[in-house]
């Protein structure tokens, strides 16, 4: 057999995953990652991909990168085929961020709110100066000193001074009458048109850099919602599951997550009265772009609700919703590299038979049309490169005696 | 004679606001009623009221099918909706862009009817395509072409082709002579005019035009402020008009 | 499922620590639940909760969730990518089955009593007991015409494929014929109008009254859908334009057949071209049976 098609034994495939465990290892004289330095030193890195893995776990996570290579999108996949496999047991109450522990909390629409503004560990300010000294190791920072402030307290968010006005709009989860219990995108079929609720478990878990441009795309213009940063805090929280057998809450674990409520200003409708009304973003972990950037799609989203024009692709929930996650997207556009030869067969058929119908045609054209002979002898070949093909002008018409052989081809004949 | 539609007190309105406070008319087979009025008068609710394009808040929409039988269109499943209106109704946008495929030839335009009602000859097809286009005066040769190579006059006959080509009883058109040169008007209006006739069409026509509802609409509706102020013989109200506002619209349309 | 005991290939022991079929049975019973749905109402796509699977979407998780569900420990599986057995996809496949299931395996068509395939229907005629599974990465066969589902849906429930016809018309009045080459549209039972998934449409008469039963699973776009034994199955056509499949004037050069889909494998970069079939273990066989004919070039 003188051809090897995108064919492969086992064995090819088992030597392709042995050469990427190497690969992927580098040099033995260099040591190897712990899963601790990854899930300390690459924290922002677990956080994402356990938000987009859509599974709060830093100790897989922080596998699921090391075995990637360091993709985090490829890490994400792994986490979620893994949680494919886990029982769902419980839901959890819907988590209390106004008694989150405050890791850092600002927000840009007052001077100073209750509660107070904390920059927390960011980069906000932070010169971006490639630090050259971080690349020497054993580098020593120390936590510099802050008051001490009461962790059980709750921190009121900045919203509810304009809720106290009725100058925001209560969204339609706020509606005590709504009891309906929340879609579940992992357990459910996402259909359109769709509730906020499965919007915004697709948006947490949507790719941090589509969600990125789509919000971006708003401020430029693209279905424009002037938004404001109402308040973005970050810190721990306790998640609590009440099962039914127990009858009380009982508090499974802290999570650290990162959530922004977004302002928006609304000049109302013939329904509505002006008023502000709200973008949300939650993620897992400390990841303000990825939350902002949620809250602003989320309030893009919001538009047909609120009988605002959709002009802007962010503002389509179709277009948002089924293009967001990562896991399916590279799974799509990836799979090109699978063999098609069956159907680009078909196509190739079907393309040789319209170009024999094409050529055929142009050729009968041309005797009706042409009254001198066919362009052959010397004044005829400075046309030689004009674009348009010339019946029996062979530089110019692709060469088909080799591409279709006449007794090989397909015929058409009925089923 | 019994009518063919029968609109009673059907009202719409916007946040409080009527856009058609309580309309009632009948019409007949064969009768082309023309609805005038400025824009903002209701008049465009009106049809698409009628049309199932948008909700109304109350009243009712009784048509009277085919076989004779009265058919309450609020209630009517939207299956048999959409297949009343693909067969015995039609409705003419302003704009032929809104009315057509215009990604696809003239003759799959008029096709398109006929395969929504299960027709599957291309041959058939063709030859219903040709008779139609010689109905509206385009010519054969541009079966073939797509409408956004047609004039707008000519995109707006195809508009007409590809609703009549299922023989509809009821045809409603926006302002269908809207966007186009006066001279094409004429044109337009004296093909519909007929055939108007020829095919024996109800229509209601709306348009804010004088000399349009002058030359092809028999009764009369005067619409202001979501409701008829006058309705009539088309001559009788043109020509006498008693409510004031339609005195206004009269005197200040030339005469023809 | 459970249809012949011999076992064709050596069961392997199923890796420890994943549940039979690497899903839990809680999943396979909802996975389930959509394809009985999806075999009462033939053609009409079902939405389930699709899962991610250890394998990319677009590479046959909606093909692997259905197998995965429906397979039981008797089964012996068949997997097909391009109509052969020795793909790199097939060959991956399988092997994640033989991990997570420690099943039987088959290349050949008439022991297999499950067969996942990807673009094609086996050359063999299928009978009845044998589930055919197809990997479907776009199920929605309105899509080219109405890019929103909310709006597709609507067209399906009620019946509107007037525009697709329009589409086959455009192509008539253009190109002489119906101008789609694979995934070619049919209506089934009468009443839905479904993609055959990207097999090319030579294999489209055998859906037709097929006395096995047929799952098409979608996992990115979360659909599952079914022929149940001896559907009705009519690939769309005008009466004066009939459906047509492809033909080949030369037979298979390895085995000489003059009714298969035939591959044509480019052998240089000079155009020298072999034309064989696509479907390797019905080509193996007829190789073996020495039924190899003499080819007839016309």
């Amino acid at each position: 057999m003188p051809y090897v098609a995108v064919k492969g034994g086992e064995q090819a495939i088992q030597n392709a995953e042995a050469l990427l465990k190497a690969k992927r290892r580098g040099e033995l004289a260099v040591p190897e990652l712990s899963l601790e330095q990854i899930k300390q030193q690459m924290q922002l890195a677990v956080n994402r991909v356990m938000a987009e893995g859509s599974l709060y776990d830093p100790d897989l996570a922080a596998l699921a990168i090391k075995q990637s290579w360091g993709d985090l999108v490829e890490a994400a996949f792994l986490l979620r085929a893994y949680r494919t496999t886990l029982p769902r047991l419980y839901y959890s109450e819907p988590v209390e961020t106004d008694r989150m522990h405050i890791q850092r909390r600002i927000s840009a629409i007052f001077k100073d709110a209750p509660g107070g503004q904390k920059l927390g560990p960011t980069f906000d300010y932070v010169h971006r100066l490639l630090d050259f000294k971080l690349a020497a190791e054993n580098n020593q920072f120390s936590v510099p000193t802050t008051e001490i402030v009461d962790a059980t307290e709750a921190t009121p968010r900045v919203l509810n001074t304009l809720v106290h006005e009725g100058l925001i709009g209560a969204t339609k989860s706020d509606d005590p009458a709504d009891i309906s219990p929340p879609f579940d995108i992992t357990r459910q079929s996402l259909s359109t048109p769709t509730s906020r609720d499965a919007r915004l478990q697709n948006l947490a878990r949507a790719d941090e850099g589509f969600l990125l441009s789509m919000a971006y795309s708003t401020q430029r213009g693209y279905g424009k919602n002037h938004p404001f940063a109402g308040e973005i805090r970050v810190g721990e929280v306790e998640v609590v599951i009440c099962p039914e057998e127990l009858g009380f809450d009982v508090a499974i674990a802290d999570i650290s997550v990162t959530e922004v409520q977004m302002v928006n200003q609304f000049k109302g409708s013939k329904q509505i009265p002006p008023q502000f009304t709200q973008g949300y973003g939650l993620t897992f972990g400390y990841n303000e772009r990825k939350a902002m950037a949620m809250a602003l799609v989320d309030r893009a989203l919001q538009a047909k609700d609120l009988g605002e024009a959709i002009d802007g692709p962010a503002q389509n929930e179709e277009f948002v919703l089924f293009h967001s996650d990562n896991i399916e997207a590279q799974g799509f556009v990836q799979h090109l590299k699978l063999p098609h030869y069956i159907d680009f067969q078909a196509e190739l058929n079907l393309i040789r038979q319209l170009r024999r119908n094409y050529d055929q045609a142009q050729a009968e054209q041309n005797g009706v049309e042409q009254t001198s002979p066919p362009a052959s002898d010397s004044s005829a070949s400075s046309l030689g490169h004009a674009p348009s093909p010339h019946n029996g002008d062979s530089t110019q018409v692709p060469n088909l005696d080799h591409l279709s052989p006449e007794p090989h081809s397909p015929s058409e004949v009925p089923a | 004679m019994q009518p063919l539609l029968t609109i009673d007190n059907l009202s719409k309105t916007y946040n409080s606001i009527y856009a058609c406070d309580r309309i009632s008319f009948d019409l007949y087979p064969g009768q082309v009623l023309g609805i005038i009025g400025e824009s903002g008068s209701g008049k465009s609710t009106l049809l698409n009221a009628i049309a199932g394009h948008i909700p109304v808040d109350a009243g009712e929409i009784v048509y009277c099918d085919r076989s004779g039988q009265p058919i309450n269109l609020r209630t009517l499943p939207e299956v048999h909706h959409r297949k009343l209106m693909k067969t015995e109704w039609g409705f003419v946008q302003q704009n032929p862009r809104d009315g057509l495929r215009m990604t696809v030839t003239a003759g799959a335009n008029i096709g398109e009817r006929l395969l929504d009602v299960g027709e599957r000859h291309y041959g058939n097809i063709r030859s219903e395509a040709i008779e139609w286009l010689s109905q509206v005066e385009i010519p054969h040769s541009r079966m073939d072409d797509l409408p956004s190579t047609f004039s707008g006059g000519m995109q707006q006959r195809l508009q007409l082709a590809r609703i009549l080509v299922t023989q509809p009883r009821l045809v409603l058109m926006d302002e269908p002579t809207g966007g186009l040169d006066v001279s094409v008007q004429a044109k337009l209006l004296d093909l519909m005019r007929s055939l108007v006739r020829t095919l024996h069409l109800s229509v209601i026509l709306v348009t804010h035009d004088i000399g349009v509802v002058r030359l092809l609409a028999h009764r009369l509706m005067v619409m202001q402020n979501g409701q008829v102020v006058e309705t009539g013989l088309t001559d009788q109200v043109l020509d006498d008009p008693h409510h004031p506002y339609t005195q206004q619209l009269v005197s200040a349309t030339l005469m023809p | 499922m459970t249809l012949s005991p011999q076992l064709p290939s050596s069961p392997a022991l199923p890796e420890p620590g994943f549940n039979f079929a690497y899903l839990d049975e809680q999943t396979k019973r909802s996975i389930r639940r959509a394809a009985l749905k999806a075999v009462a109402i033939p053609g009409h796509q079902i939405p389930f909760s699709s899962r991610e699977m250890p394998m990319s979407y677009g590479w046959g998780t909606g093909g692997v969730q259905v197998t995965a569900s429906v397979i039981g420990q008797m089964d012996t599986l068949k997997v097909i990518d391009q109509g052969a057995d020795d793909t790199t996809n097939a060959v991956n496949i399988r092997r994640f089955f033989r991990k997570v299931c420690g099943i039987n395996t088959t290349e050949r068509t008439e022991e297999a009593t499950l067969i996942q395939t990807r673009h094609r229907i086996p050359e063999t005629p299928l009978r009845e007991g044998q589930i055919m599974v197809y990997q479907v990465p776009m199920p929605e066969p309105l899509y080219f015409i109405e890019p929103s589902r909310t709006e597709a849906n609507k067209m399906h429930a009620l019946e509107e494929y007037g525009p697709v016809y329009v589409r086959l018309y455009e192509d008539i009045t253009r190109f002489g014929h119906i101008a789609m080459a694979y995934d070619y549209p049919v209506m089934v039972n009468d009443r839905y109008l479904m993609k055959p998934s990207p097999i090319p449409r030579f294999d489209n008469p055998k859906l037709h009254m097929n006395p096995a039963l047929q799952l098409f699973g979608a996992g990115r776009e979360k659909r599952i859908y079914a022929l149940p034994p001896y559907t009705k199955v009519k690939s769309l056509d005008f009466e004066d334009h009939p459906f047509t499949v492809e033909t080949w004037d030369q037979p298979c050069e390895f085995c000489g057949a003059t009714d298969t889909y035939l591959d044509e494998v480019v052998t240089d970069d000079q155009g020298s071209r072999l034309w064989i079939c696509s479907d390797t273990d019905y080509c193996n066989q007829r190789q073996q049976n020495n039924h190899l004919l003499t080819p007839t070039l016309s």
